[in-house]
């Protein structure tokens, strides 16, 4: 594979778990390839369209909340996956993943290969740092997304 | 149902509304005996962060209360340390940030117009259902909304978050040549803008009439925006048609008080519940509008703006909305076509020991910053008084009476599930803000 790479993570580093997506995202300077994009958002939708627009592949990083809680796992999710779970994604944002991803999809301007890393959260307090268990998890899940960053640029850049 | 019980309706989360809110509602008999609108508010987090800070610091700190409102921040907490300083940003430099205000102007109304609002009027679940089948109009939403976030990357820097203002004006100025593409893509966006007008004024909208006092800012000969002196135009009947006071009294006539049930503190004017936003600014400015604006408004059957026309219907703020977005589009056009890059970025604002003021427009009404900084430029008191805040009284009672209403229609009594979404209604007519909130969006409706 190859192409423009986009990745995108998406929260809000003052809502303390939130903050995973962004906090992965500068954690991943200087680990994938020249011309990956490496950007930040709130989620919502129109400037998610903005942003994945053009590219070949996106990769999403986003905190998920689960019942019962399991502060730290991590999910792989296709568009599909993440766009039927409404419901159970924590964003900071007017309408949640799912629905972006849905309505993406209703308009046909999902990107070509789209795979959502996700983790595992329960604290989102307001001003609270990253918990413990979300901290000690995010090397792997920057891991995930650095090698889906790889793959997804070709096998010139796999390892 | 139990239509002579006693039920409680506890709304967890508000589907489609910006953030976190909780709404409880008790409904005894046929009339609605609670209703508590309760308000995730981050404000007050910030403004006990902001103590101990530079004077340079509030327009970035501020920021972040808000994703969709940026802007608004910055533009009152720059005017409010300004204000402090001693110091009038005028010329380019206003025209500038008022440029960068209409451009989020344009995307937080559209956000709210077609991915939130407009799936009410249309019996549609959400947006993605109304794509599915309304695909052109969705995308004619869209490429508004991204009409605005361009002018906000341009001269924001990003499209979140902007980085590119401070106090005194901006880091970077552009040059007229790159404003130049935001052009094309403005009129592009005046005429889906002028669609947007037509195409929400078809919508069916219920019978109300809302008797809130309306306070907005005016700004005699332009529609207010980032400027003007707080004004009141009474309810029916309750006072004088429109008075005006000192932003230096804003706290003299606001008065917040706490109630158990929500973070967020109310607010009320000299006493009296009141409404901000849209409606209000509508109703204060609205013979200032640019002639595209007014034909659309008199055409969409909000009565002629030139003569005072007053919109006292929630449900049509959509309306108004729509035609904020033909205002911002044409105010952006006039802007754009007049620029010239100033000398210089910034103007000086050298800290002194002093309080100072700041309100704006943002999109969902009167947005209030108060500073006192030591010599130094510390900052010793920081205030900030949201809209949504403001407007939380209001939209209870709208709530309230929306419910009341629908118990005494003949008919099929109300199932929780309807009320529940007369509740969802009525409060997203106000476009409540809970910024920086999580969005949970499971709902749970309990009765007793």
């Amino acid at each position: 594979m190859s192409g423009r790479v986009v990745v995108i993570g998406v929260g809000n580093p003052l809502r303390g778990d939130d903050g995973v997506g962004p906090a992965t995202v500068e954690a991943l300077r200087g680990l994938v390839p020249d011309g990956t994009v490496l950007t930040v958002s709130d989620g919502e939708p129109a400037r998610m369209l903005d942003l994945w627009r053009g590219a070949d592949t996106v990769v999403v990083v986003e905190v998920l909340r689960a019942q019962p809680a399991r502060p730290g796992k991590l999910h792989t999710l296709t568009a599909a996956d993440a766009a039927s779970r409404t419901a159970r994604t924590a964003s900071t944002h007017a309408l949640g993943l799912g629905e972006c991803l849905a309505l993406a999809q209703a308009l046909g301007q999902l990107p070509q290969r789209l795979v959502v890393h996700a983790m595992e959260v329960t604290d989102v307090e307001l001003g609270a740092p990253l918990s413990e268990a979300v901290r000690s998890a995010l090397p792997e899940l920057v891991d995930r997304v650095a090698a889906s960053v790889r793959q997804a640029h070709g096998p010139n850049h796999e390892q | 149902m139990n239509d002579r019980g006693t039920r409680v309706l506890r709304l967890d989360a508000l589907a489609r509304v910006e953030g976190e809110a909780a709404l409880h509602l008790r409904v005894a008999g046929d009339s609605v005996a609670e209703t508590r609108l309760r308000i995730y508010e981050p404000p007050r987090f910030f403004e006990a962060f902001l103590i101990g800070r530079g004077h340079t610091e509030p327009p970035d700190i501020t920021a972040r209360i808000c994703g969709i409102c940026p802007v608004a921040y910055q533009m009152s907490a720059c005017q409010a340390i300004e204000n402090a300083c001693g110091v009038t940003v005028d010329g380019p430099l206003a025209e500038l940030r008022r440029l960068l205000y209409c451009g989020e102007w344009i995307e937080s109304h559209t956000l709210h117009i077609y991915l939130l609002h407009a799936p009410d009027f249309l019996g549609r679940a959400d947006v993605v259902e109304l794509a599915r089948d309304q695909r052109a109009v969705v995308e004619r939403g869209l490429r508004i909304k991204q009409t605005g976030n361009a002018i906000l990357e341009q001269l924001g820097g990003r499209p979140i978050h902007p980085v590119n203002v401070r106090v005194g004006g901006f880091y970077r100025t552009p040059g007229r040549e790159e404003l130049r593409p935001l052009e094309e893509r403005l009129r592009q966006a005046r005429e889906d803008a002028l669609e947007t007008v037509r195409w929400v004024a078809t919508f069916d909208f219920p019978d109300v009439v809302c008797d809130h006092d309306l306070f907005a800012l005016r700004d005699p000969g332009r529609y207010a925006i980032d400027s003007g002196t707080p004004a009141v135009m009474a309810a029916q009947g309750q006072g004088p048609a429109l008075r005006e006071f000192n932003l230096a009294e804003f706290e003299q006539h606001i008065r917040e008080g706490q109630v158990p049930h929500s973070t967020a503190r109310t607010s009320a004017l000299d006493g009296r519940r009141y409404l901000t936003g849209p409606l209000a600014r509508y109703a204060i400015n609205g013979r200032w509008l640019h002639p595209v604006a007014t034909e659309a408004a008199r055409e969409a059957g909000l009565g002629d703006p030139l003569t005072g026309a007053v919109c006292q219907n929630p449900f049509r703020s959509i309306v108004v909305r729509a035609v904020e977005v033909v205002q911002a589009i044409e105010e952006a056009l006039r802007i754009i076509s007049r620029y010239e890059r100033p000398p210089r970025p910034a103007v000086e604002v050298p800290p002194r020991q002093a309080a100072g003021t700041g309100a704006t427009e943002a999109p969902r009404g009167l947005l209030y910053h108060r500073y006192a900084l030591t010599e130094d430029g510390t900052l010793t008191e920081a205030r900030i008084i949201p809209p949504t805040a403001q407007n939380q009284t209001a939209i209870e009672e709208d709530v309230r009476k929306a419910v009341q209403a629908r118990l005494e229609t003949a008919g099929p009594p109300a199932d929780d599930e309807e009320l529940t979404h007369v509740c969802e209604r009525a409060i997203r007519n106000h476009d409540p803000c809970i910024s920086c909130a999580a969005h949970f969006l499971d709902v749970t409706v309990e009765r007793t």
